[in-house]
C-alpha cells in the first residue's frame, strides 16, 4: 500500500513537469506555420503510443510466463497490461487525428505505422473480447494466453508488410513530424513525458492488478460462505 | 505409429467426414460462387477494372469462404465428444492440429481452384497463361491462413459465441498473409509480371514458416483440459 502511494505521487510529479514542458519549456514548432502549437500535441501522443507497445509487450511476456508456470498472478498481469494498452491505444489514435487533421489536412491516412497500429488496438480488443467469452477461468487464462502470444508476433509482421508495401507504392504526402532530428529542449520535453506516462502506466497496472486479486479473494470468500449454506449478495 | 502416419490418419478422418456430409465444402463454393455474382452487380467492372479490383476480390473471397469452412472443422468435434475421443487417443496432440490444419488447407485450395476457374469464366480474364505462378500464390496464401485459422478455430470453438469470434480473432492475425497474397497476385496479373512478385512470394514463405510453427507449438495449450 505504501508503495503504491508514493508511485501516486511520483506519477503526480512528474505529469506535472512534463505539463510544465510541454506547454512552457519546449519551443513551438515552426515548419507548421501559424498553427506549430498543434505539435504539443505530439509528446503525449507519441508517450502513449509508446505506452501502449509496452503494455503489449507485457501481454505477450506474461502469456509466455503463464504457458509455463500457470499462475494466477500471471493470467492477471497479462489481461490488465492488455486493458491498458486498449486505453493509451485509443489516446494515441484520437491525439495522433487531431494532429493530422490541420497538418496533413486529413484525418487517416493508411501508412504502415497508421494501420499497423490501428490494427494492434483492434487485436488488443479482440484479446479482451475472447476473455469475456470463456467461462471457464483456467481455459480463458490459456487461451487468450495463446492468442496473445500469436497476437504480438503477428504485430511486427504486419508493420514490415506494410512498410515494403507502402515504399513500393508511395502513400500521398506526408509532410510535417518531427522528422530529421529533434531540438534539444524538444527532445528533452518528449523524454520526460513519455517517462511521466511510463511511471502512470505502471502506477494504473499495479492499481488494476490489485483490483482483479481483490475481486478473487471475494469469491472466494463468498463460495466459501455458500458452502456453509449462507446466501451472500 | 509415428508422427507422420498419426498426421495422415487425422486428415483422412477429416476428409472421409467430409465426402460423406459435404458440409464445408458446399457451404463455401456456394459462398464464393455468391461473392463472385455481388462482384458484379457491385462494381460492373470491365477489364481494366478486374485486373485492379480482382486480387483483393478472390482473397477477401478466399478468406471469408475459409472462415466459414474452419468455424465447421473443431464444431463437428463438439458433437459426441469426439474431441474428447481423439485426446484420448494414442496420438500426439501436434499431429491433431497439422491433421486438422491439412484438412483446412486442403478444403480451402479445393474451393479456391473452383472459384479461381469461375473468376476466369465470368470475367473473361486469363489466369491459366499464369498458372505456376497462381499456383505458388493460392498454395502459400492458403497454407499460412489455415493454419491460423485452425488453432483460432480450436480456441473460438471453446467460447460462448465461436461462430463470432473466430473472425474477430482470425482476421488482424491473418492480415499479413493476405496482403503479401493480394500484393503477389496483383503482381501476377500485370504483363509481364510485376519485378514485386517474388518478394512477396519470399515474404509468404516466412510468414508461413512462423505461422505454421508457432500453433504447431501452442496447439496442445489449447487443448489441456
Amino acid at each position: 500500500m505504501k508503495s503504491q502511494n508514493s508511485l501516486a505521487i511520483l506519477t503526480f510529479v512528474l505529469m506535472l513537469v512534463a505539463l510544465y514542458a510541454i506547454f512552457i519549456y519546449a519551443p513551438t514548432e515552426r515548419t507548421m506555420g501559424p498553427i506549430g502549437e498543434v505539435q504539443r500535441i505530439f509528446y503525449f501522443h507519441v508517450s502513449s503510443n509508446w505506452t501502449t507497445f509496452l503494455a503489449t509487450f507485457f501481454v505477450f511476456l506474461n502469456s509466455i510466463l503463464f504457458l509455463m508456470r500457470g499462475t494466477r498472478e500471471l493470467d492477471i498481469r497479462a489481461a490488465t497490461a492488455a486493458e491498458l494498452g486498449t486505453i493509451f491505444g485509443a489516446f494515441g489514435l484520437i491525439s495522433g487525428t487531431i494532429w493530422a487533421k490541420p497538418i496533413w489536412g486529413i484525418w487517416w491516412t493508411w501508412d504502415a505505422r497508421l494501420t499497423s497500429f490501428f490494427l494492434l488496438w483492434l487485436i488488443l480488443i479482440g484479446y479482451q473480447m475472447l476473455r469475456r467469452v470463456v467461462d471457464s477461468p483456467g481455459q480463458r487464462a490459456r487461451l487468450s494466453a495463446v492468442f496473445g502470444i500469436l497476437a504480438a508476433v503477428d504485430v511486427p509482421i504486419v508493420y514490415m508488410a506494410n512498410r515494403w508495401w507502402r515504399t513500393q507504392h508511395p502513400a500521398p504526402v506526408i509532410a510535417g513530424g518531427a522528422g530529421s532530428g529533434l531540438d534539444r529542449q524538444m527532445a528533452l520535453t518528449l523524454c520526460i513525458t513519455m517517462v511521466a506516462f511510463t511511471v502512470l502506466y505502471f502506477y494504473l497496472w499495479k492499481l488494476r492488478c490489485e483490483l482483479e486479486r481483490t475481486g478473487d479473494t471475494v469469491e472466494a470468500l463468498q463460495r466459501r460462505l455458500q458452502t456453509q449454506g449462507l446466501e451472500v449478495r | 505409429m509415428n508422427f507422420l502416419n498419426q498426421t495422415a490418419a487425422i486428415l483422412w478422418k477429416d476428409i472421409l467426414t467430409e465426402y460423406r456430409t459435404k458440409d464445408a465444402l458446399t457451404s463455401m463454393l456456394l459462398f464464393g460462387l455468391l461473392v463472385i455474382l455481388m462482384f458484379h452487380f457491385a462494381f460492373e467492372p470491365d477489364s481494366l477494372e478486374t485486373e485492379k479490383y480482382g486480387p483483393g476480390l478472390l482473397w477477401m473471397t478466399f478468406v471469408f469462404a475459409g472462415i466459414l469452412g474452419m468455424n465447421r472443422a473443431f464444431a463437428g468435434e463438439r458433437e459426441n465428444d469426439s474431441l474428447q475421443g481423439l485426446m484420448l487417443a494414442p496420438v500426439d496432440w501436434g499431429a491433431i492440429f497439422l491433421g486438422k490444419m491439412l484438412a483446412n488447407f486442403l478444403f480451402m485450395l479445393v474451393v479456391e481452384t473452383i472459384i479461381l476457374l469461375s473468376f476466369t469464366l465470368f470475367f473473361n480474364f486469363d489466369l491459366l497463361h499464369r498458372l505456376s505462378w497462381m499456383v505458388t500464390i493460392t498454395l502459400l496464401g492458403t497454407l499460412g491462413f489455415a493454419s491460423i485459422g485452425t488453432i483460432l478455430a480450436a480456441i473460438s470453438m471453446n467460447t460462448r459465441m465461436s461462430d463470432v469470434m473466430l473472425p474477430l480473432l482470425l482476421l488482424p492475425v491473418a492480415l499479413p498473409a493476405v496482403i503479401g497474397a493480394v500484393q503477389a497476385t496483383a503482381a501476377a496479373f500485370t504483363d509481364p509480371p510485376g519485378e514485386a512478385l517474388t518478394f512477396w512470394v519470399k515474404f509468404l514463405v516466412v510468414f508461413n514458416i512462423i505461422f505454421v510453427t508457432l500453433p504447431l507449438l501452442l496447439f496442445e495449450y489449447v487443448l489441456e483440459e
